[in-house]
């Protein structure tokens, strides 16, 4: 029981970070209908800006918000160059243009920085614990739970108080009716982008704080939680995709520590068995979205 | 004129679905656009809305040229649409709809246009918080013209707003037409309902298959024998 608990625990920290990826995910989706392959991307330009930062002598302290402004920046940029010229394209394209950019990033790191991972030094606190009772917790997962809970929260008062927000939700539910009121489409997709680049970043910080490193391919494991965390939850919801991010880690952590001997090296497979057997029987995810047709 | 439309053409790939509409609204005017489904109605509205980009001619609102601009700049040059099934935001609440359509106000404007709007729409008022997606079919077409009026429009362009209501709500809306026409507000109203739209218009277009086949006054157009036999008794209630 004691070892459940801590497993939850565990899990709800890694799950905090795919949540904040997810949201990200969902974020984009919702105004633009793209299924973004490109979001892990944001962490490979990340881990690189910390990498040089680091060399020259920054502490996490600095890096942590730089991370997060490349993230802004690189998403801003991503959007200025690639998806702004395939607005209004089929699904399929704007699915594509993804694919595209997550590889063309992967390709140029490796040919200007090079095929090698890059490490560096992770925080001193990052195994500490400390124990409530019989249960270990680690002082990172406590961290990475209570930042995402205030970075939620302060996303929920973006959506739900400003005017941006609103004509977010109103964009992610009818763009086209959206634009006829008024609302600048440049600018509410420029806004998403932004606030899905500050989300990745947030997650990134403590993405690259766990691995210590990044590669050129390092986009893949992030883009691939996050993009699975929004259809777990169900595509375009927000409230989806947190809880789709929550399930998933605490359902990696959990099979880990508790599938028997060998198996739990099968974890992942596990994993996304379970996904398919939550989509046989909730085809659109944990929370449906019923209002996302778009154009 | 307010709005001037001339040689107005609009095509969805090969087919022209408005051919040659050369129309105009004045200021203060009601004028009624009618004619059977699949006239251009609605395409009409939609071009000179800016969400259909014309293939020839041209949209002067107000004296400039305003031809293929975005929606969004038409709206803020002061036309906005009532859009063809409301279109409301079923996920945001009443007032959060209204405030999206006063969206390019300054902010300070605001307040007291949802108050306006509040006593303009009683039954809106009670609704406030609620999420638009539970509002009856008539409320959900109040809400979608009051989020219209938000904008503080010159110009309110309505796409069939009594379609699909029940007899008595209809009344409503045509109703509250007339209210507005009294406050001055000029109107570019499409329905199907054209005897009823007749009685409020100052005047008319009928449009059939793309093209303008008559204009005038509400009694004009209905001495006109035959004009109205291909769609007014068929769709009227």
């Amino acid at each position: 029981m004691t070892e459940l608990i801590q497993n939850v625990i565990d899990g709800l920290g890694r799950g905090s970070i795919y949540a904040l990826l997810a949201l990200g995910v969902a974020v984009i989706f919702g105004v633009m209908h793209l299924l973004n392959f490109a979001h892990g991307e944001l962490i490979t330009v990340s881990g690189y800006a910390a990498y040089a930062a680091f060399s020259s002598g920054w502490s996490w302290f600095l890096v942590a918000p730089l991370i997060i402004v490349v993230s802004i920046v690189s998403a801003l940029l991503i959007e200025r160059v690639a998806f702004s010229r395939v607005r209004g394209a089929s699904d399929f394209t704007l699915v594509l243009t993804s694919f595209g950019i997550h590889f063309l990033v992967s390709a140029v790191f490796v040919m200007y920085v090079g095929a090698r991972v890059k490490t560096f030094s992770e925080p001193g606190w990052i195994a500490d614990t400390y124990s409530i009772g019989p249960i270990a917790v680690e002082v990172f997962d406590t961290v990475v739970i209570a930042v995402t809970i205030v970075t939620l929260l302060a996303t929920v008062a973006i959506l739900q108080r400003t005017m941006f927000g609103l004509a977010l939700r109103a964009a992610a539910e009818d763009f086209d009716t959206a634009r006829l009121m008024g609302v600048n489409s440049d600018r509410v997709i420029r806004g998403a982008f932004a606030l899905s680049g500050a989300l990745a970043g947030i997650a990134g910080i403590f993405w690259l704080m766990r691995a210590g490193n990044t590669a050129p391919s390092a986009g893949i494991d992030p883009m691939l939680k996050g993009v699975l965390a929004a259809l777990i939850g169900g595509l375009g919801s927000m409230r989806g995709a947190v809880l789709g991010g929550l399930a998933l880690g605490v359902a990696e952590v959990v099979l880990r520590s508790q599938l028997p001997g060998e198996a739990a090296a099968l974890t992942e497979g596990v994993v996304f068995a379970l996904i398919a057997l939550l989509f046989i029987f909730r085809p659109q995810g944990l929370i449906s979205v019923a209002h996302a047709e778009r154009v | 004129m307010l709005l001037e439309t001339t040689g107005l053409t609009t095509r969805y790939g090969s087919i022209s679905a408005l051919r040659d509409v050369s129309l105009s609204v004045g200021a203060g005017e009601v004028v009624g656009l009618i004619g059977p489904n699949g006239a251009g109605k609605t395409t009409l509205l939609g071009t000179v809305a800016g969400l259909l980009r014309p293939a020839a001619g041209t949209v002067r609102f107000d004296g400039a040229d305003m031809t293929g601009k975005a929606p969004d700049r038409m709206l803020r040059a002061g036309l906005a649409l009532v859009p063809e099934h409301r279109r409301i935001f079923v996920d945001l609440t009443v007032v959060e709809n209204l405030k999206i359509g006063g969206i390019t106000l300054p902010p300070a404007q605001r307040p007291a246009l949802l108050e306006e709007m509040a006593e303009l729409f009683p039954v809106l008022r009670d609704k406030w918080d609620t999420a638009a997606g539970y509002l009856s079919g008539g409320e959900a077409q109040q809400l979608a013209i009051a989020r219209a009026l938000m904008s503080k429009p010159r110009l309110l362009m309505m796409d069939e707003p009594s379609l699909g209501l029940a007899p008595v709500l209809v009344d409503v809306v045509f109703e509250l037409i007339s209210t507005l026409r009294d406050q001055g507000c000029t109107m570019l109203v499409v329905e199907q309902n054209a005897n009823r739209m007749l009685e409020v218009a100052d005047r008319a277009y009928v449009l059939r298959s793309g093209a303008l086949v008559a204009a005038g006054t509400g009694p004009e157009l209905l001495a006109r024998d035959g004009l109205f036999d291909t769609f007014v008794g068929g769709t009227a209630e």
